[in-house]
């Protein structure tokens, strides 16, 4: 397997943001596909044991991603990313947003901003992405959401699964 | 849920205030006075006592009296509700990002 690539995750809990940087050991213009095409997107988006459904995808600016996260007892839930700015292959960014199958956003949930950077390191990539909400209180209902239609469960179950293989 | 929805509310609502966050900042390094507290963050001790209370209906801090001194220090329980939700995110990423490698070495391969 590969040698071990950087994994930093900060949380700025006064600035509600969230901030990834991840190495890949790849080419920068395939890391970047990988984010930018559905049928990739499809592979690797959703955490496991879900899955990724791309419904459709307008990868430009103003254009959107319309897809649904699925658990393997058939829960769905929907998201769509919008596209604010892109850059092939330095950044894009995009505001995410709750929404049902027909892509219609649900009003009441407030949206994240996502800036995506990728750099070339060599032979590998990185991606340093920050996601971050408006206001405290914005981040306070999409917890409360997330508690609400079952996600939360499921990530626990994440944890625990993450936990074991850990131990492994 | 209800409990739970109130809860939250009363936290994001304490943690709303820069002066607040400071002395949950503060707290993170051991218990304190309420007045070398307000010295600390030059308030009048009547306006400072209000944002004790506000920590203290949110359940983030608790205070106890000793003679002529109140101490305060943190409560972790109810932070941990945020923290909780931070973590799970981190989670997510990683996993997420462990697929992406797979998809990558596949991609490669090819």
């Amino acid at each position: 397997m590969t040698a071990h690539l950087q994994f930093d995750f900060v949380v700025d809990k006064e600035n509600n943001t969230m901030t990834v940087k991840r190495e890949f050991d790849a080419q920068r213009q395939l890391v970047w596909d990988c984010h930018t095409k559905r049928e990739l997107l499809d592979q690797w988006f959703a955490p496991k044991p879900l899955t990724t459904k791309t419904k459709s995808m307008d990868f430009q600016n103003g254009g959107h991603w319309l897809y649904a996260m699925i658990e393997p007892a058939g829960p769905e839930y929907w998201g769509r990313m919008d596209y604010e700015t892109i850059r092939p292959i330095d950044n894009y960014t995009a505001f995410d947003g709750f929404c049902d199958a027909t892509g219609a956003l649900n009003p009441d949930l407030p949206r994240a901003k996502w800036d995506v950077t990728f750099t070339e390191q060599g032979p590998r990539t990185l991606v340093h992405t920050v996601v971050a909400y408006q206001s405290a209180e914005a981040l306070q209902q999409v917890i409360d959401m997330g508690m609400k239609d079952g996600m939360t469960s499921t990530m626990e179950r994440l944890d625990e699964l993450l936990v074991s293989l850990s131990k492994r | 849920m209800d409990n739970y929805q109130a809860s939250l509310d009363s936290i994001f609502h304490a943690l709303a205030d820069p002066t607040r966050r400071a002395v949950i900042q503060r707290l993170g390094q051991g218990e304190a006075s309420v007045s070398d507290l307000a010295m600390r963050f030059d308030m009048a001790l009547p306006s400072f006592m209000k944002h004790i209370g506000v920590l203290e209906v949110a359940g983030l801090i608790g205070s106890k009296k000793v003679g002529r001194v109140r101490t305060c220090k943190l409560e972790p329980t109810k932070l941990a509700v945020v923290e909780k939700w931070y973590d799970d995110q981190r989670a997510i990423w990683d996993a997420r990002y462990k697929n992406l490698d797979n998809l990558l070495n596949n991609l490669k391969g090819k």
